[in-house]
């Protein structure tokens, strides 16, 4: 089977600064797949180029099978590929489900006129997006009484469950997470890290995730993929990863009297 | 349970309200002469109140900020003025071109096609030049967008201005101060009624009325409904919303047409009731009058704007001109209340920023802007055509 997502060659300059330099990498499908890096390594860049919010400066990416590089994130977003961001970007006045909603946009075909006229056909699609939306919250774990309350009103773990919610409920083939565990404890980790594997498991995701929490990388992912630099160092199942120089070195630093 | 028929309650509540304005709005012209000025000031403040929602959809609910409106007020008046006036006499031979009009006009040469077909001919021009105007703003962000907009509806003021000098054969594009007059009176072809607002106001009022509740209801529909997500979603987080698949091009681009379509019904509307289309009737001051009347209301809250614009309009056309404006001479000074219309708007607009920025009926998203400090405008794609 042909990989979800292969990127070659892929670069993003700004001014005179290389965010990414020249990453080439595979995703297999229904797999977990980890992006780590110490800070600033180009990480967040990389998923941005990937989503269409940066142009690449060269290379390529193609999402299962379609060239994507380039496109623009409303349409990577249609092709199937969803994301988090780093820093929580719900739509903070809208509630919960409405933000669950927005997600499933690129999957609604409800224009001016038919927004307009309400016809049975829109009114059906509301009715379903709207229960969609439910079913999502749900699965990610809130309870219904939380699904009307106001984004910014919910807990920052909660928040990052919504946003989750609100990537697949646009049915997404890959799901790209950015510090999903960031600000959680170590009991909401290992949730979200159980979560992750049955989204595999049960739906037939592929995930690819930005993590600085090592226990949740090495637990949860297939392959680990490390940048530093913006360049790749390193690749290879957790182990291998764990054992490599360059990796120990970028993220400990070179001994002084080597 | 309580909680359920609280909300039945409220909700009720509100419907009943409603009906109750509307009631009134319908009876309120039996209760003067057919030709009193309350009339007339009724007349303008329906319109206002459809240009103020008009531009509610783009600067409400899309938030992007709009300052020049106008324009569509004038290629609403101005479509009613090429298409129902003898303004092109000739084109159509001798006999001129009819459609579904009175036989009063039925013999004058020209085009006079009926008031009620030009608004759907305004509507799909305005919305194509709404279109055109989103265009060259999509690459841009707040301010920015607003000196375009700005920009636009001086070109097309400017070219109402001096379209007596642009000249297609024998006929002028728009007779600039000369206007274009008469106009053709709606005429509703079935019942075969034509209007004549020189001896009864009440169809236009009655028209107006309807084409207000049109627009009501077109506000509440795109409100709540896939698009009007979409806006709220694009005005509050861009890199957001266009990463969870909203095209950010279309999507303003139809906040721009919507609310450049309503613009142009009311646009049509008033320049029927006007009976003449001037080029002086289209200033920059008009487009901040009617954003006035939006940010006075409440943006984005649809019964804010209504109650603003309404407010605006009837302080306007009515408290200053026909109320009050001899009182700055009965105090002994020697001038019109009037001449200082533009500073009583200034000093109200004032006031209501610093007693309740957030509008008299403020939305309850807006308002969470504004009190809580919510939404971003930190751009970290690149803008994209």
């Amino acid at each position: 089977m042909t990989p979800l997502l292969e990127v070659s060659g892929v670069s993003k300059v700004f001014g005179g600064l290389v965010a990414v330099d020249d990453v080439s990498f595979e995703i297999p499908r229904k797999s977990i797949v980890s992006l780590i890096g110490p800070n600033g390594a180009g990480k967040t860049t990389f998923f941005n180029t990937l989503t269409g919010l940066y142009k690449p400066s060269s290379g390529t990416i193609v999402f299962d099978g379609v060239d994507i590089t380039a496109m623009r994130p409303d349409r990577v977003l249609a092709s199937g590929m969803a994301r988090t961001f780093q820093n929580i970007r719900l739509f903070s006045t809208m509630s919960a489900r409405e933000n669950v909603m927005v997600g499933q946009h690129a999957r609604m075909s409800g224009g001016l006129f038919g927004s307009v006229l309400r016809t049975p056909k829109v009114r059906a699609e509301e009715r379903l997006v709207h229960e969609k939306a439910g079913e999502m919250l749900e699965l990610v774990g809130l309870s219904p009484s939380q699904f009307d309350q106001t984004a910014i009103n919910l807990a920052y773990g909660d928040q990052r469950r919504v946003e989750i919610a609100r990537a697949l409920a646009s049915d997404p083939l890959l799901l790209l997470l950015d510090e999903p565990t960031a600000g959680m404890n170590p009991e909401e980790s290992a949730r979200l890290t159980r979560f992750m594997t049955r989204l595999r498991d049960e739906r037939g995701l592929t995930i690819l995730l930005i993590e600085h929490d090592m226990k949740v990388v090495m637990n949860v992912s297939e392959r680990i993929t490390v940048l530093d630099h913006g360049e790749k160092i390193a690749e290879g199942d957790p182990a291998t990863v764990r054992g490599d120089d360059r990796v120990i070195e970028a993220y400990l630093g070179k001994a002084a009297h080597d | 349970m309580s909680a359920v028929l609280d909300t039945l309650k409220t909700k009720l509540g509100q419907r009943g309200l409603v009906a109750l304005a509307l009631g009134l709005a319908i009876v309120f012209p039996l209760f003067f002469d057919q030709l009193a000025t309350q009339m007339d000031v009724a007349i303008f403040v329906l319109a206002y109140v459809m240009m103020a929602l008009g531009l509610n959809i783009v600067v409400g609910f899309a938030g992007l900020l709009d300052l020049g409106y106008v324009a569509f007020y004038a290629i609403g008046a101005y479509t009613v003025g090429w298409l129902a006036s003898d303004h092109f006499t000739g084109v159509g031979g001798e006999s001129g071109i009819h459609v579904l009009v009175s036989d009063f006009v039925g013999n004058a040469s020209g085009i006079h096609i009926n008031f009620f077909v030009v608004i759907f001919a305004a509507v799909l021009i305005a919305a194509a030049l709404g279109a055109l105007i989103g265009l060259p703003t999509l690459r841009l962000r707040g301010d920015y967008i607003a000196i375009v907009t700005l920009a636009f509806g001086e070109i097309i003021g400017r070219i109402a201005l001096n379209g007596d000098e642009i000249t297609f054969g024998e006929y002028q594009l728009t007779n600039g101060q000369q206007a274009i007059s008469p106009v053709d009176q709606p005429y509703i072809p079935f019942a075969n009624f034509e209007f004549d607002s020189a001896f009864n106001l009440r169809p236009y009022y009655w028209t107006g009325l309807l084409l207000l509740c049109f627009t009501l209801f077109v506000n509440f529909r795109l409100r709540d409904s896939r698009l009007g997500r979409a806006w709220i979603a694009l005005r509050e987080d861009e890199v957001a919303a266009a990463s969870m698949g909203v095209p950010l091009v279309r999507t303003k681009l139809l906040a721009y047409a919507a609310g450049a379509s309503l613009g142009g019904i009311a646009g049509s509307f008033l320049g029927s009731y006007n009976n003449a289309i001037n080029s002086n009737q289209f200033l920059f001051s008009f487009s901040i009058f009617v954003l006035a009347m939006v940010i006075l209301g409440g943006m984005g809250s649809i019964w804010g704007v209504t109650a603003g614009a309404f407010a605006l309009a009837v302080i306007d056309r009515y408290l200053i001109p026909e109320v009050f404006d001899d009182l700055p001479s009965k105090v002994g000074l020697d001038f019109q209340l009037t001449q200082l219309s533009f500073g009583i708007f200034g000093f109200l607009l004032v006031l209501i920023m610093v007693l309740r920025p957030e509008g008299l009926f403020p939305e309850r998203r807006r308002k969470m802007e504004l009190t809580e400090g919510v939404g971003t405008d930190e751009s970290v794609f690149e803008a994209r055509g």
